[in-house]
């Protein structure tokens, strides 16, 4: 008994929103400009089709298809994950400062 | 290496992207979730790598892989590095065209060459469930870089160029085109879909193209949250839909949750201003709307005085609500407002941020804005949490919001009626900075501004809190 392999992308698909639904609705809403920097990055998973496109075509039109559609997505994998951890490192840094500080009032 | 193994080694990297989205639900777990996905996403590449290696026998195709990513991966890192808080809404409109395009030009890669990624034997068609697959991912794609594009420059804002800017551009029969483009898009794509044409695919692209910019430029400059986070779900589609194409379940999982993660920001954004989101998407809001809703041509009057009267009211309050807006950001005065926060509160003052969900110009946007003067997070409340807390406290200080303070959303008729607004109105006294008397975003009049207990302290936001900042002794 076959099944359509769109049908199987289709159970993952629904399951995927499924739970990208909750998960998102748990994110607390002062991080939701990291969290669309970080979707930006995750978005860029496209990244894996544009390597199949650039390192196994074989005519002009597919590799330069290929180079361009990794370099754009790469613009997102570094920029996206590098920008997060610097926003979320401004919501840390707080933290660790405050501590800083109860520690020196001790002292 | 084995498709299974590969197969095995994406459901990891799945669940590294599912884990970096849960680090968020708290700072103090968020930078792990960034490392989460950091992780997956090194995997997915690695596996992919070598995955390309068994299957072409040889490492030369790497090479090309190899310098696309340096290239983007560099732009990227730059960018960044480099990029101001304030402009964040910018950059993520310019990583969603990124996607857009990526998305297109493997589509493209796809249909020239089906048999580089295993949909078809060489030489044989596409089967047409595929070609579905492709059409959509490459129209979304399409639709989603013209229409970041548009979306940036609106938000850049200092173009000429008219497509970009921020007021609405509308036309007569603007639905009715946007219509007819989408049914010929439609037809090209089920012609592709039907004979794998050429000449109809790249008509379907240049009209996904042109329905992008047509779709996005009669958005105002009011409704960018919305329009940010519904390219942000686009994008997430986009990814999708190519996974569909090449039968890649990581694709498909990641981009389901991009997609669902920007689809639920439009629903809140669209909650925060009481708008519905087709009536965003048709547009037209923001711009000459405004004209006619401010002129009822009464002059009143304000209670206007000077930082010092300000500084006086709060040094001698117990609570105070800072209500922060875009223009406090626009004056670069989150550092003097954090230091006025210190000085109070090294009085013994109580003293809280109250974030409205559309206060900057992306979902959480103020909140970013507040982290980098080191406000805090545990000062800073959302809407929901701070509302109740307004009739008690002492002083309310607006800075430089407007919309999201003005109690006329609580009368019926008003063209606001209905937006959720943070209760400014209710504490004892409200300081008001503002640099004019100007409308806000909705072009209406406030009545905030005209109330007994409200002082305007009007100027740049900067001077006017560093000079606070100095009165405060």
């Amino acid at each position: 008994m076959d099944v359509s392999p769109t049908l199987i992308n289709l159970t993952i698909f629904v399951l995927a929103i499924y739970v990208g639904y909750h998960v998102v609705w748990n994110v607390t809403p002062a991080l939701h400009t990291p969290l669309m920097a970080v979707t930006n990055a995750i978005s860029a998973i496209v990244i894996i089709g544009a390597m199949l496109a650039a390192a196994l075509t074989e005519t002009v039109l597919g590799r330069t298809m290929g180079v361009l559609a990794v370099a754009l997505a790469a613009v997102n994998v570094f920029g996206g994950f590098l920008v997060t951890r610097r926003m979320l490192e401004m919501f840390r840094k707080r933290d660790r400062k405050e501590k800083d500080d109860k520690v020196t009032v001790h002292s | 290496m084995s498709m299974d193994l590969v197969v095995l080694l994406y459901l990891i990297a799945s669940v590294c992207f599912i884990q970096s989205l849960k680090g968020l639900s708290h700072p103090t777990t968020s930078l792990r979730g960034n490392a989460f996905g950091v992780a997956g996403m090194t995997i997915a590449v690695v596996t992919t790598a070598a995955l390309i290696v068994s299957l072409a026998g040889s490492i030369t195709g790497l090479g090309w892989v190899l310098l696309g990513m340096v290239i983007g991966g560099g732009a990227g890192a730059i960018m960044a590095k480099r990029v101001e808080m304030t402009r964040m809404p910018e950059l993520v409109a310019f990583m969603h065209s990124m996607i857009g395009l990526a998305a297109v030009f493997i589509a493209i890669a796809a249909v020239a060459e089906p048999h580089a990624f295993e949909i078809a034997a060489r030489g044989e068609l596409i089967p047409p469930g595929n070609r579905l697959e492709l059409f959509l991912g490459a129209a979304i794609g399409a639709i989603t870089f013209s229409g970041s594009v548009i979306a940036f420059g609106k938000l850049s804002g200092k173009y000429k160029f008219r497509l970009f800017q921020g007021a609405p551009v509308s036309f007569r029969g603007q639905h009715g085109l946007n219509l007819v483009f989408g049914l010929l898009l439609l037809g090209l794509g089920g012609m592709f879909v039907v004979s794998q044409s050429w000449p109809a695919f790249l008509g379907m692209l240049a009209l996904a193209f042109v329905l992008g910019v047509l779709l996005i430029i009669p958005i105002g400059g009011g409704d960018m949250p919305v329009v940010v986070s519904m390219l942000n779900s686009y994008s997430g589609w986009a990814a999708a839909g190519i996974g569909f194409s090449l039968h890649n379940p990581l694709l498909i999982i990641a981009g389901s949750l991009v997609g669902s993660s920007g689809a639920i920001l439009s629903y809140i954004m669209c909650k925060a201003m009481n708008r519905s989101f087709f009536s965003v998407i048709l547009g037209g809001f923001g711009g000459e709307a405004s004209a006619a809703a401010s002129g009822d041509g009464v002059q009143r009057s304000v209670r206007s005085g000077s930082a010092d009267d300000a500084a006086f009211v709060l040094g001698n309050a117990e609570t105070v609500i800072i209500v922060p807006g875009y223009g406090l950001a626009v004056a670069r005065a989150q550092h003097a407002v954090k230091e006025l926060a210190l000085k109070l509160t090294g009085k013994g003052v109580n003293v809280k941020y109250a974030i409205h969900p559309v206060a900057g110009r992306m979902p959480g946007h103020m909140n970013v804005l507040l982290a980098e003067a080191e406000v805090p997070y545990d000062q800073v409340f959302e809407m929901d949490e701070v509302n109740a807390d307004f009739p008690q406290a002492d002083v309310a200080i607006v800075l430089g919001a407007n919309d999201v303070v003005n109690p006329a959303a609580l009368q019926k008729g008003s063209p606001i009626y209905g937006m959720p607004i943070l209760d400014a109105y209710k504490a004892r006294t409200v300081i008001v900075n503002k640099r004019s008397m100007a409308a806000g975003y909705a072009g209406l009049d406030n009545d905030l501004f005209y109330m007994d207990k409200t002082m305007m302290v009007f100027g740049d936001a900067k001077k006017v809190v560093e000079d606070m900042v100095k009165a405060v002794e």
